[in-house]
């Protein structure tokens, strides 16, 4: 293809990735949105205007060379896309997918001011998937250090790290709770938003590559503390996220089928709840479920409910039920991506805004039979910069459900924390720790992801893994001595 | 994986198996649990450590078949591995020098209860001990428990062995008699045992212990299924627990809770059986 003009370049529309029908993909757990072809990733990439001071890079958490892999998108140098990718971004296939590109890179793009921005993930996603398959760039380790680092929880946040931290030729152990890696992305993020095995080949990749060594069922706090860490590791960095659920105070949330969305998730998607009985892990859902909470994760969890009541529905004969989104605000300050909430309607979740539950009712059983509900108006601006939601006196309603799910939000698990003296946490129980660097109050100890800020987006949790890799290679080399 | 080093049949549904955790081994204490998961397609299930070796670098689990998973673990034999086996989770047992305490245990809950009551006596208290089951056949560890109590009182419900009687009402007798001097109780085994231990003892204001086993998936505080009413709001056993005041327990709906499953329990049970039946057949046929 000869050189486009900027004219060109600007009349070819943002290029649609195909997608799995929404009918067809209620009945399945399979990927919905489909990926881009090499053809389409060329066209979209013809797009990218290259501007002399790009906007978009300034958008991404980890600063992945957006301009220069999608030049080389351009130029069909697909390995060398993948090149400079890797300079930022270890994880591509799974960034790809999960980050909210259209409140970063894609939202300071110049073309989302005059029209529809380049799709940089879709792009990026594209990159991600070609080098699964092609293992044309591997990540290299420099000359070994003798340096050991202690990496607790391989989610984003501390895969990242690892990555970052390995690159400079240190030894990188990784302490992983559950039984496979991925936090979050394993066990939080359903397979139709993000393939199991997207996230395995691309954490083995990386791990083979840069010979990190991943210990799975290590809870740290029980089998070893973070004392005990740091006398055998010359760091720690603690990625361990934000696992424990919330439940509203209210009546009623010990019925049987009142659950928090991490045991519902975690069930589906470790687990693989949904090929019950092949695998052994059971996942109920009835046939009105209730999710309460609107962002990323009751969206999930929503999803997953459908697509369970389906194939319940297509085994039993009966008809398939349905599932509400009960949000205490309204439809402006939903807090989820824009594509789950889209595909969420898609697929027939029903949004019930300005809704409260204030109470749980069980049968002579224990089992969920309904929730009584308060209709909610906005009042004036709270501390996040939105509309209070304020109950509107006399408005309860009750509604008939027998499975509510919990998706309120998580803070950081405690557990680790075990015997962690001298290491800060706020009083929502995160750690304090810088934010350009992670470092904490406890020495050689740095922080980053959910563990820090409380749930929150991979793609940040992967800027901050980053950050404090930079950091800590700058401690092992014996350039800076925070705790000094 | 985690290598299973020894394995006892106990009886015809309770058996025991030593299994390599060094590190899990170097950390354990008496009330804590592990989660064991078979295989690849296999749940996560929370077991009470039965006892530990820090030399040897073992594990000891004992468990009853009673579902599926309890089944298939029991078929597997000496030499076989288990995918998962982490630990050692939950809170340990509070161990100080109370007086006299008694260590009921019934069924499976003999297990878990001996560790505790080892580690109460090796802190000097005067150990009285309760174990029960439903027969004679169900009952292990008599001597082990003998060897780590002051007094052991053996009882079936069926009186196929020991005392004909349920192992309250040696608990109320004791109450009744020695009330003054028993400084606690605790109670390991089926829920509804451990909830009739709690009404034998709250009218006698004896701090009574129990050590819950729930349905949980990671043991870590991340999935909240295991969660339990106490007076003071919900709890969760894998992080919180597993022992609690028993007098402050919800026990209607932890009995309730454990049932929420029981359909899904029982096909994966039909399942298990019709496969190692078809198994059966082919290997007789092969033969």
């Amino acid at each position: 293809m000869s050189e486009l003009t900027q004219r060109e370049r600007l009349r070819i529309p943002r290029q649609e990735m195909p997608e799995q029908d929404a009918e067809e993909r209620r009945e399945n757990f399979n990927e919905v949105a489909l990926g881009f072809t090499e053809e389409l990733a060329r066209k979209e990439a013809e797009r990218c205007l290259q501007c002399a001071r790009p906007h978009c890079v300034e958008g991404c958490p980890v600063e992945v060379l957006i301009p220069e892999f999608i030049r080389a998108l351009r130029n069909g140098d697909i390995v060398e896309a993948v090149r400079l990718m890797k300079k930022k971004n270890s994880l591509p296939a799974i960034c790809g997918r999960v980050c909210p590109q259209e409140v970063q890179c894609e939202q300071t793009c110049v073309l989302s001011k005059k029209g529809e921005p380049v799709a940089i993930g879709r792009l990026e996603r594209f990159v991600g998937d070609y080098e699964l398959v092609q293992r044309s760039c591997p990540l290299e380790s420099s000359e070994r250090s003798g340096k050991r680092v202690a990496v607790v929880g391989s989610g984003p946040a501390g895969l990242t790290c690892a990555v970052d931290v390995a690159r400079e030729g240190h030894e990188v152990v990784i302490f992983e709770s559950l039984h496979s890696p991925g936090g979050v992305l394993t066990y939080g993020i359903p397979e139709f938003r993000l393939p199991k095995s997207v996230v395995h080949s691309e954490i083995e990749y990386a791990a083979e590559c840069l010979g990190i060594d991943i210990r799975v069922d290590h809870v740290i706090g029980r089998i070893s503390t973070l004392d005990e860490l740091l006398e055998e590791y010359n760091a720690v960095f603690l990625g361990t996220g934000a696992g424990l659920p919330s439940f509203l105070n209210i009546p009623g949330i010990n019925y049987n089928g009142v659950m928090s969305a991490n045991e519902f998730l975690t069930r589906v998607n470790l687990m693989k709840g949904y090929l019950f009985p092949e695998y052994d892990t059971p996942v109920k859902v009835g046939k009105k479920v209730a999710v309460i909470g609107a962002g990323n994760v009751a969206m999930d969890a929503a999803r997953c409910s459908l697509r369970l009541q389906t194939l319940q529905a297509q085994e039993s004969g009966e008809e398939a039920g349905e599932v509400h989104i009960v949000y205490r605000r309204s439809r402006v300050e939903v807090p989820a991506r824009a594509e789950e909430v889209h595909h969420a309607e898609e697929e027939g979740i029903i949004f019930d805004f300005l809704t409260n539950p204030v109470e749980i009712f069980g049968d002579e059983n224990g089992n969920v039979v309904g929730m009584r509900c308060i209709r909610m108006e906005l009042g004036q601006l709270d501390a996040s910069g939105r509309r209070r939601p304020i109950p509107i006196e006399g408005s309860e309603f009750d509604m008939a459900v027998d499975t509510v799910i919990f998706a309120l939000g998580t803070s950081p698990n405690p557990l680790v924390f075990v015997d962690a003296e001298g290491l800060e946490r706020s009083k929502w129980g995160t750690v304090v720790a810088d934010e350009e660097t992670g470092r904490t109050t406890m020495a050689r100890v740095w922080a980053g992801g959910d563990v820090v800020t409380g749930a929150a987006t991979v793609v940040s949790a992967m800027g901050a893994g980053k950050q404090s890799a930079a950091d800590i290679n700058a401690f092992l080399r014996g350039e800076i001595d925070p705790w000094a | 994986m985690y290598k299973i080093l020894h394995k006892e049949v106990l009886s015809e549904v309770n058996k025991l198996m030593v299994v390599a955790a060094p590190e899990v081994a170097r950390k354990a204490r008496a009330g804590q649990f592990v989660i064991v998961r078979i295989d690849e397609q296999g749940e996560r299930i929370p077991l009470t450590i039965a006892d530990y070796d820090r030399e040897a670098g073992t594990i000891t689990i004992i468990f009853q078949e009673v579902g599926k998973t309890t089944m298939h673990l029991g078929t597997l034999e000496k030499g076989d591995e288990l995918a998962t086996f982490v630990g050692p989770l939950g809170h340990p047992t509070e161990v100080e020098n109370y007086g006299t305490v008694v260590c009921v245990g019934g069924g499976v809950g003999i297990a878990p209860i001996y560790p505790i009551a080892r580690a109460l006596q090796e802190a000097g208290n005067t150990v009285i001990s309760i174990i029960g089951a439903r027969t004679r056949d169900l009952l292990f560890w008599e001597e082990r428990m003998r060897a780590v109590s002051d007094e052991l009182i053996v009882c079936t419900d069926d009186g196929s062995y020991g005392r004909k009687a349920l192992v309250t009402e040696p608990l109320k007798e004791l109450l009744e008699e020695r009330g003054g001097e028993i400084a606690r109780v605790w109670a390991i085994g089926p829920a509804i045992m451990m909830k009739f231990v709690a009404l034998t003892t709250r009218p006698f204001e004896v701090p009574t212990i129990v050590s819950l086993n729930t349905i949980m998936i990671d043991g870590t505080g991340m999935c909240g299924g295991c969660r339990v009413l106490l007076e003071e709001g919900a709890r969760f056993v894998c992080v919180d627990g597993p022992e609690f005041d028993a007098h402050k327990v919800d026990w209607g709906n932890l009995l309730n809770r454990q049932q929420f499953y029981r359909e899904e329990e029982q096909l994966a049970i039909e399942r298990w059986e019709h496969e190692c039946k078809l198994e059966g057949v082919l290997s007789e046929g092969g033969a």
